[in-house]
């Protein structure tokens, strides 16, 4: 094992507890630079909840969980966010209220304080972004729609161009392509593989062919625990992980 | 581009105008001193529905004290005018002179420390607005932070409402209690009780309410108001998009309460008397539904709502004194099942839409939509 140091996440001895019940437990696992790693494993297994432990959405009982050294779990989410974490929702969470446009504005990373929104302009800067991400999310012809109108596919495009606008480093996506029809899952597959060049991606999936085209590391938890984890070809073949999930 | 650009922008600017017309033009036109006087009263407390369509219509905090910044910018004026009034000649029958009156009658002898910095007009100025910001981001801080919200936070303002006016009714020596502070006369030896006087004062009034209603724009139509209207829909989502959702919370509802202080200070102007019957839950409920009445979305609506509620207060309970109160819970209801977008959303939905069929009947012969907008005036 390399230096902690070289890693960009590093999660260590991660434990929450809700009321007794622990929903992550012990869990260790590191992610590099650049790279994907799915995470795969039965209903409960806890995959949501480690990503909710990384993001700042739960806090953690004990552990650890370092992002480029940096100690993440006494940070608060926005700041979370400031350094270089986001994270996509199972179901689409965007501003239903807003503009397509407006939601993209609202992700780019820049004044983010209440007086640096106040004064914040929509200039030349931020239009070329939202545009340039808008064709990227096949939305461009909708920017002036109300998020509310569009289908559930284009919805969870729109939460992925909003963590692109954003820009970061670790990316956490939560079944990004569960309830889209064919046509809209093969979009995203060839969307995904274009976003994720170039930064570090979780992404919790059940597909396992959009997995073993995606991933270059597979961790497999179950009950809060890595039962197994290593490149695509090693986990199917652990007997641990189709007796608890790939059997079924 | 143009798609992109808020197309509620143009309508909102044409409903100010209206607005503004309204209430600087034609009622003082139509109405006699007595009762402009009272429609500027009435005016006051739209400073506090405006405060509450941002708090509550845009970030959807609903708050169920804003009485308490209201009576806040109020009493601070009041404190102003107090101190001119009680010069040691007006009051040289008191056993201790140059003290207000009613201290006089609960035996202080002395001016309050608070009191002292209320003798400079340019103190009190500040304070109107900055005390119910302080509070505010006092209340705003501890509840938010916490991420008290929903129901919890309305109840607790509630009750942050009824202790306050506790407080004042109890500290009859500092805060002149139930009566609250009254026999309030001059402004810099302006004296504030002419008909002149109101008149003029109620322009002050009209033209505050105006620039507050236009800041208000700005800020709704800045990204702090778009995120505000994210954060009322998906809170979560703001803070993963690398917000601090509780300091807009606070900046919001210090924003409110400020404003509402303002409109406290005014209303003691013109009526010339602050007492804490303005401060507590009753008032504070029914400030809400002025904006709730008004469409708690429509900062123009909010004006509208308030003058109409208030109107409908003045004339229901000079023949039926006692029903007014079901009257006002019974409207209440019937806005919020039936029209929950108030006044504005009724003009949106049915007026707006007539307005254009006709315009395009008419489009043959002229362009109809300048007259259109006008209706919002009745």
């Amino acid at each position: 094992m390399t230096h902690p140091t070289d890693f960009l996440l590093a999660v260590e001895a991660l434990t929450v507890s809700f009321d007794g019940f622990k929903a992550v437990d012990d869990l260790s696992f590191y992610v590099d630079p650049g790279e994907i790693r799915v995470i795969i494993g039965p209903n409960g297994a806890g995959k949501t909840t480690a990503l909710d432990l990384i993001c700042g959405k739960t806090r953690a009982t004990s552990g650890s969980i370092r992002f480029r050294g940096k100690e993440l779990t006494q940070l608060k989410e926005h700041q979370i966010v400031h350094a270089g974490v986001g994270r996509k929702f199972q179901n689409p969470s965007i501003y239903e209220d807003l503009t397509v446009f407006e939601n993209l504005e609202i992700s780019f990373p820049r004044g983010r304080s209440v007086f640096g929104a106040l004064a914040f302009k929509r200039d030349a800067e931020v239009m070329e972004r939202v545009e340039e991400i808008a064709e990227m999310i096949f939305l461009s012809d909708l920017l002036g729609e109300r998020a509310e109108y569009l289908s559930h596919g284009q919805k969870q495009w729109l939460e992925i161009g909003m963590l692109l606008i954003q820009d970061p480093e670790l990316l956490m996506l939560d079944e990004p392509v569960a309830g889209m029809s064919v046509s809209e899952r093969i979009k995203t597959a060839e969307l995904l593989h274009r976003i994720i060049e170039g930064r570090s991606v979780i992404v919790i999936e059940h597909d396992m062919k959009f997995v073993e085209d995606i991933a270059h590391k597979v961790t497999v938890l179950h009950q809060g625990r890595v039962i197994s984890e290593g490149p695509m070809a090693h986990v199917k073949a652990d007997p641990k992980v189709v007796e608890v999930y790939l059997g079924h | 581009m143009t798609p992109l650009l808020n197309p509620l922008k143009k309508t909102e600017l044409i409903g100010f105008v209206i607005l503004a017309a309204i209430i600087v033009i034609l009622l003082p036109a139509v109405t006699d001193a007595f009762r402009l006087n009272l429609v500027g009263k009435y005016l006051t407390y739209a400073f506090v529905a405006v405060g509450l369509v941002l708090c509550w219509g845009s970030a959807g905090i609903l708050s169920l004290g804003q009485g308490i910044f209201f009576g806040l910018g109020g009493y601070c004026m009041a404190m102003f005018l107090k101190l001119e009034a009680s010069t040691p000649e007006a009051t040289k029958i008191q056993s201790t002179p140059g003290i207000p009156d009613f201290m006089d009658w609960n035996q202080v002898t002395e001016l309050p420390w608070f009191w002292e910095p209320f003798h400079s007009f340019a103190f009190t100025l500040l304070a109107v607005v900055a005390v119910p910001a302080i509070l505010a981001f006092v209340i705003g801080f501890a509840m938010f932070t916490r991420r008290v919200g929903g129901v919890y936070f309305a109840i607790i303002t509630q009750a942050i409402a009824a202790i306050l006016t506790i407080l004042i009714i109890g500290q009859q020596g500092y805060t002149g209690g139930v009566n609250g502070i009254t026999d309030l006369r001059t402004l810099h030896g302006w004296d504030i009780r002419t008909d002149t006087a109101k008149t003029i004062l109620y322009f002050v009034n009209a033209f505050l309410l105006l620039g507050v209603i236009a800041l208000s724009m700005l800020v709704r139509s800045s990204k702090l108001g778009r995120i505000l209207v994210a954060l009322r829909d998906k809170e979560d989502r703001v803070r993963f998009s690398g917000y601090d959702v509780a300091a807009y919370k606070i900046f919001v509802f210090c924003f409110a309460a400020a404003i509402s202080g303002i409109g406290g200070a005014m209303f003691t102007l013109q009526v010339g008397f602050m007492s804490p019957s303005f401060v507590g839950i009753v008032p504070s409920i029914e400030m809400v539904i002025y904006c709730a009445v008004g469409g708690r979305y429509s900062l123009i609506g909010a004006v509208y709502g308030t003058l109409l509620v208030n109107w409908g207060k003045t004339t229901f309970s000079e023949s039926f004194p006692e029903l007014w109160l079901f009257a006002m819970g019974a409207l209440f209801i019937a806005v919020v099942m039936a029209f929950p977008n108030g006044l504005a959303g009724i003009y949106k939905s049915h007026v707006q839409p007539l307005f254009k069929r006709l315009a395009t009947r008419n489009s043959d012969r002229r362009d109809a939509p300048a007259e259109a907008p006008a209706a919002i005036a009745e």
